[in-house]
């Protein structure tokens, strides 16, 4: 018996009746297992769009973004809309890791290690814009602040273009230390019951020599906290900090007090949806139902309807604020750019209205909520909402400035400004299906703390022991 | 480095494994270690283990990130290179924050995972003795030191009493060294008395 006890009401975070060796081979079975057909035709189709997404970014460099359809009025277009979209998908992992743990969710440990995952890859996806945008992309190390023989001439430290870049780097990298850190007992796990020789050096590799000395477990546990304590207002920040290279310009529609809570709760919610496509997917490839039960799905749903319904009083309240304001440009953006359907671009207002706002209320149901498919077709529709929000924001905002004479011609992307975008699909692909294959997509260790409090089988056990009074379950189980 | 004796004594449930270490104490052994396969809550305490300060060192990592931003910066703004940004103040605390805050962080998740490693002596390349295969899996592992009284029988029965469910006797290197899982070589020959 365990030495906490949690009461029955509690639906199970891991079903069937496991002990911690059951929980270790359903867990390392995958990686141990030779890769299905199925994993070789996504893996290969990863790879491809990849390849495509290094061609056209190799068309960036040689010829220049020129061979993007930005123009002067719409300078940003695509390439940013898409760095938004990906930074913001990687948002989830974190939180889960992180703001979960502060919280002591317990259903965290089902679902952290793959969207932790999934922001350290989605990261990866979105640092390419910007990067390749620079065009001279060998000058890169020009943003970075270094003593140099150029006066020394410094990069604008007041600037939110430069926060972003330590914004970016820094959550990048702390999110890559939490995830690893975690990863290492893991590691140690499949080490040791490695059977062949290459795997057995590898993973003794990549574990870092752990033992699971009781003294490591300790600074684990208090590395993993302070790490969440950190993490928590870094997330909050990254989005911020993004959100202000719109909010601190004069631009209507940008300039606006609401974006840095917005963009979070944007984020958030883009970011769920992601971990929910993954997450569907891997329980059923995998057979993980028993880890990442119907119960976790839930409660994804449940952030992804709050933070849905944040995002949609945001854009509800920049209407009032559009019209309240008196501003006769931020009317025009607000009003007539972006709410009024026959605009140019009032379809992509009212597609992201559609997908952001209005679908997901869907999950105020609880069969929805519950509902594999209905997850599933959701999260799609989430990210699609979401990639049209930013596009909204830049392109609307854009596209008619203050002077009608350089009002833009019609923005449409290039097939190598699309070609790129593909590329980062493949990119993120990729190393989600190396991830899956190579490391523990569940944490192993987090999955064995909470067994005896959450599992099927020791919850049915402790039924009996609710019926007993308090003291002889003090004397039976109490050390 | 030296090479020691050591009991192992492994428990198959952390409610028994608790007891257990308790009893061993109080018979006056001295615990080298237990190893688990998760981070059992309570088990330090038990074990009579000091709380661990790597917090502190955190804390004290992040505030160098802190000074190192804001003394930069302030600085490069306005020392050596005061530049003139729309007529606004050479020292703009304000729009500092978001860096001064993001190198706060940095510092202190670098700083304190390194100290992390350091502490707990992991490295890619790092090989340790491993008392039992199965104690990153489904066994808690409790290694005694012996010293030259120890009766190891006595000793291993006594664990048995306890709930272990397998007891034996280990003469190992307790120190890392650098090596290959999948090879059980020494990188160096033990010369060294066995303490027995």
């Amino acid at each position: 018996m365990h030495l906490k006890y949690e009461s029955q009401l509690r639906e199970p975070l891991v079903y069937g009746d496991k002990n911690y060796h059951q929980v270790t081979e359903d867990i390392v079975r995958p990686i141990e297992a030779k890769p299905t057909r199925l994993w070789y035709i996504g893996f290969y189709i990863a790879v491809c769009l990849l390849l495509f997404g290094v061609y056209a970014i190799y068309r960036d460099v040689t010829y220049g973004i020129g061979q993007w359809n930005l123009n002067k009025t719409v300078g940003w277009g695509w390439d940013i809309t898409n760095f938004v979209w990906w930074v913001g998908i990687g948002h989830a992992g974190t939180l889960i890791s992180a703001i979960l743990l502060l919280f002591r969710q317990g259903w965290r440990t089902g679902v952290n290690r793959a969207a932790e995952a999934m922001t350290i890859f989605a990261v990866m996806c979105a640092g390419q814009f910007p990067i390749w945008h620079m065009g001279r992309v060998w000058m890169a190390f020009f943003v970075l602040p270094y003593p140099n023989s150029r006066g020394p001439l410094w990069v604008n430290f007041n600037s939110p273009l430069l926060w972003d870049v330590f914004a970016i780097s820094t959550y990048f990298t702390v999110s890559l230390l939490f995830w690893y850190s975690g990863l290492l007992p893991d590691f140690a796990t499949v080490r040791d019951r490695a059977f062949t020789k290459l795997r057995k050096r590898l993973y003794g590799v990549a574990a870092f020599g752990w033992t699971g000395s009781t003294k490591h477990w300790q600074r684990h546990e208090s590395l993993s906290l302070v790490l969440a304590g950190l993490s928590t207002p870094l997330v909050l920040s990254v989005h911020t900090i993004v959100s202000f290279d719109f909010a601190t310009s004069v631009i209507p529609g940008w300039h606006t007090t609401i974006f840095p809570p917005y963009f979070v709760a944007g984020a958030i919610f883009s970011g769920f949806a992601m971990v929910q496509s993954l997450m569907v997917i891997i329980r059923k490839v995998f057979a993980m139902e028993d880890y990442i039960t119907m119960g976790h799905i839930e409660a994804m749903n449940k952030v992804i309807v709050l933070t849905g319904s944040i995002v949609g009083v945001a854009y509800l309240t920049e209407l009032f604020m559009g019209w309240y304001s008196q501003n006769k440009y931020e009317g025009y953006t607000f009003w007539y750019s972006r709410a009024y359907l026959f605009s140019p671009y009032g379809w992509s207002y009212w597609g992201m209205m559609a997908c952001n706002v209005l679908s997901p209320q869907i999950f105020w149901f609880r069969k929805m909520r519950r509902n594999i498919f209905v997850t599933f077709f959701m999260s799609i529709i989430v990210n699609i909402g979401m990639w049209f929000e930013r596009f909204v924001i830049i392109v609307t905002s854009l596209y008619r400035d203050y002077l009608p004479s350089s009002w833009s011609v019609y923005y449409s992307p290039t097939i190598w400004e699309i070609g790129f975008y593909t590329g980062t699909f493949g990119l993120f692909f990729t190393c989600f299906f190396l991830f899956a294959k190579y490391f523990p997509v569940i944490a192993i260790a987090e999955i064995k703390y909470v067994l005896k409090t959450t599992g099927e089988g020791y919850k049915g056990r402790m039924d009996k022991i609710e019926g007993e009074s308090l003291e002889t379950f003090v004397h039976d189980h109490a050390h | 480095m030296a090479k020691k004796k050591f009991v192992i004594g492994c428990f198959d449930d952390e409610a028994v494994l608790f007891p257990a270490v308790k009893k061993v104490r109080t018979a006056g052994y001295k615990i080298h270690d237990v190893y688990t396969p998760f981070a059992v809550h309570g088990l330090d305490h038990a074990m009579g283990l000091r709380e661990t300060s790597l917090h502190t060192a955190g804390f004290i990592y992040g505030i160098t990130g802190t000074t190192t931003a804001l003394s930069c910066i302030s600085w490069i703004f306005t020392k050596d290179w005061p530049l003139n940004i729309g007529g606004k103040p050479h020292f703009a605390l304000p729009a500092w924050i978001p860096i001064t805050f993001e190198l706060t962080v940095l510092f202190a998740a670098v700083g304190m995972v390194l100290t992390f490693c350091y502490l707990c002596q992991l490295a890619p390349f790092v090989k340790k003795h491993h008392f039992h295969a199965r104690s990153t899996d489904d066994l808690f592992v409790m290694v005694i030191e012996c010293t030259d009284k120890t009766n190891t029988d006595d000793l291993q029965a006594f664990l048995t009493s306890g709930g272990a469910v397998e007891t034996n006797v280990q003469v190992a290197e307790e120190g890392w060294w650098l090596g290959r899982y999948d090879q059980n070589e020494m990188p160096f020959e033990t010369k060294e008395i066995v303490a027995a």
